[in-house]
């Protein structure tokens, strides 16, 4: 006889995503739903949407959600996190909002060492808006607001927000994944796993940066936008756990 | 031994599903159009399906059901 | 047994606040409000609260808009600079139909201005506080122990309503002391936090969602009606104002906060001199008593209306609209923390009325 091995996650609303086809925000919604469920929290779990592609998120995610300003996700997860501090309690944000505007944010909230969880989508470009450039684009990338490509001389090299943000005591776990294969998926999906591990055990702020595509933005098919970002994103994200509080000798904030 | 489901209404017609599929017999149904106007996900060939669930994996939009079939214990 | 303490005016509103359920507080240094914070820091944890010196004033009202949505009673402090910071929060706030409580202890402006005690935040506060069409009430205490009071019932006005409110006080009303009694104002019927985002386990497994955003306009627009229809109900049943020595008077003074105090000083120094003033004070800056001011200006004898304020006219402009065209309005005022002296407005009444 046959067992369903994959359905749509319980942890979704029974309702279309608005998002481009092919875009991977879809798979990263179906990975966070996923651990929710399989963590068995996902009744005491708030959500926090944010600004950018990501704006209607709060319709997606079968808990109790509420939507933030732009950059200000971990500021609100703040308060939602110290009214009731054993629910769970996620930020879902992208590049343009979580380090552009939202760079003070991220910062102190990972510095307090706040007992949230980070889903941060990193595409490169600002997707909502158009295809602005974003804090993350690469040099030489070009977008509506660069049209020339990136000049680093201009305004400076991308910077890479997991490597930042693991220089602080109160991170206690960062990891760069990726949505670009099933393998990395996969890989994915542990690492959220993981994050959520981290805050259900107490042990301080967790944050997954997931290298993603914005095909409508880049221009390219769904397809052509997962070569790019494996042949451009991946070279300077590179992927890894960069800090891990379940490794042995690992000492948390 | 599997069997792929589509909710063929949701699919949005992006084609990752067709890049993952081991033994290739996931496609884009170019002879019609779904409800919002693509192609549709389909197989050819259901079942040479082996249930390894990629293509279910990578649909942005849920769109696919897997199933495997499971032998029964044997008794005795 | 209520008992009598002196106390400086942002620790008593810190007190006030706690007495008056408030649970947790968000918020950053600014002169002249540090004493709230403070106090909050000290307090709280020993009551049960949560205090958190957020980074900045933008991520503090963000932590009072995530808490509200939790069903917390909390509340945020601030003066101007950092007040205009918490603009997009608040916005966010009074759309999405959240309660919280918001102090501004104002001081001289604009930009960084200075630390002393001014009233330059009106229209911003009545007017301007973030963008959109949304309205919020405005406390506006005269005293430490008005302070005191309108604090024990801000949180019950914001649950009622779920809406911000704001107290606007001035950096005289934060920094001096004077003696207060925390007295407990009568219990008002309060609705259930049906919307509080607490986690699907403990509403019925029902998942609820918080946001201030409709793209749809037909949708944005019933939300803004329900937010007219709740701001008309506001107005309605929570003006709050004092008359002082308004019957037969021919000049009707209109003035607030700690300007008020020094009005009502005019006023019996006016009388020395055979001049009969008296003073329309608001307590609720919105909803602005209207009725009250367009009422004793349509009386025969008074021949003129002045508002006097810390600043170079704000009020002034709702003072007109109230009076509309009954008499003619006049204003004294000083900007920048410079305080206006009995004297000077005792010159400009004696000109306008011819005396």
């Amino acid at each position: 006889m046959y067992t369903t091995v994959y359905a749509k996650s319980e942890g979704l609303v029974d309702i279309k995503l608005h998002y481009c086809p092919g875009c991977p925000h879809g798979i990263i919604h179906k990975l966070v739903a996923e651990t929710l469920v399989e963590l068995e929290v996902l009744d005491r779990t708030v959500g926090v949407g944010s600004v950018g592609c990501s704006a209607f998120s709060y319709n997606y995610f079968n808990c109790d959600m509420i939507g933030a300003a732009h950059g200000r996700a971990p500021a609100v997860a703040t308060g939602c996190k110290r009214v009731n501090p054993k629910n769970v309690v996620f930020t879902y944000q992208g590049d343009g909002d979580l380090a552009s505007i939202g760079t003070g944010d991220i910062v102190h909230a990972a510095h307090r060492g706040e007992k949230i969880t980070v889903i941060f989508v990193n595409n490169a470009i600002y997707g909502m808006t158009g295809g602005q450039m974003a804090p993350t684009t690469l040099v030489g990338q070009k977008t509506t607001t660069s049209p020339y490509g990136r000049d680093e001389a201009h305004c400076g090299a991308p910077y890479r927000v997991s490597e930042m943000l693991a220089t602080i005591p109160g991170a206690a776990f960062v990891e760069r994944v990726s949505a670009l294969s099933v393998p990395g998926i996969r890989k994915a999906k542990k690492a959220i796993k993981k994050a959520f591990q981290t805050q259900i055990d107490g042990l301080g702020f967790s944050i997954v940066e997931i290298l993603s595509t914005c095909p409508t933005n880049w221009g390219m098919t769904p397809q052509e936008a997962i070569t790019w970002s494996k042949d451009n994103l991946l070279p300077y994200y590179p992927l890894g756990c960069f800090r891990d509080p379940y490794q042995e000798g690992e000492k948390n904030a | 031994m599997g069997k792929v489901i589509f909710a063929e209404d949701v699919c949005k017609g992006c084609g990752l599903c067709t890049t993952v599929c081991p033994v290739g017999i996931v496609v884009m149904d170019e002879t019609r159009l779904n409800a919002q106007g693509y192609h549709p996900a389909t197989v050819t060939d259901a079942e040479k399906c082996t249930g390894c669930g990629s293509c279910a994996l990578i649909c942005p939009d849920s769109v696919i059901t897997v199933q495997r079939l499971v032998k029964e214990a044997s008794r005795g | 047994m209520a008992k009598r303490i002196l106390m400086k005016g942002n620790e008593a509103i810190a007190e006030a606040a706690i007495q008056g359920g408030c649970q947790y507080f968000f918020g950053y240094p600014i002169t002249p409000q540090n004493e709230i914070p403070e106090y909050m820091s000290r307090e709280l944890p020993k009551r049960g609260g949560t205090f958190l010196q957020a980074e900045a004033e933008f991520a503090a009202i963000n932590m009072v808009y995530g808490a509200a949505a939790c069903g917390a009673r909390v509340m945020t402090s601030s003066s101007g600079p950092g007040i205009s910071l918490k603009a997009e929060g608040i916005s966010y706030l009074a759309c999405a139909q959240l309660p919280c409580v918001i102090v501004n202890i104002m001081r001289g402006g604009p930009g960084l201005g200075d630390i002393a005690p001014a009233q330059q935040d009106y229209l911003q506060a009545v007017k301007g506080i973030g963008h959109g069409d949304f309205k919020m009430p405005v406390l506006a205490p005269a005293s430490i122990q008005e302070a005191c009071d309108l604090m024990l019932e801000a949180f019950d006005l914001a649950d009622i309503y779920t809406n911000p409110v704001m107290l606007l006080g001035d950096g005289m009303i934060g920094q001096m002391m004077e003696p207060v009694e925390f007295k407990k104002p009568a219990p008002r019927p309060l609705p259930e936090k049906d919307w509080a985002l607490t986690g699907k386990a403990n509403h019925g497994g029902v998942r609820r969602m918080i946001t201030s955003a409709d793209i749809d306009p037909k949708v944005l627009e019933a939300r803004n009606l329900v937010l007219a229809a709740k701001y008309r109900e506001i107005e309605e049943k929570e003006i709050k104002f004092e008359e002082y020595k308004t019957e037969g008077a021919e000049l009707i003074f209109v003035a607030y906060g700690t300007m008020s105090r020094i009005v009502k000083n005019t006023i019996k120094m006016l009388e020395g001199m055979d001049i009969r003033a008296g003073l329309i004070r608001p307590i609720t800056l919105w909803p602005f008593p209207k009725e009250a001011i367009h009422a004793r200006a349509q009386e025969a004898q008074v021949k003129a209306v002045m508002a006097v304020e810390m600043s170079l006219g704000q009020m002034v402009e709702d003072v007109q609209i109230a009076t509309s065209g009954a008499k003619p309005v006049y204003f004294h005022g000083k900007a920048a923390g410079v305080i206006p002296q009995p004297r000077e407005i005792i010159a400009d009444v004696k000109k306008i009325l011819g005396k």
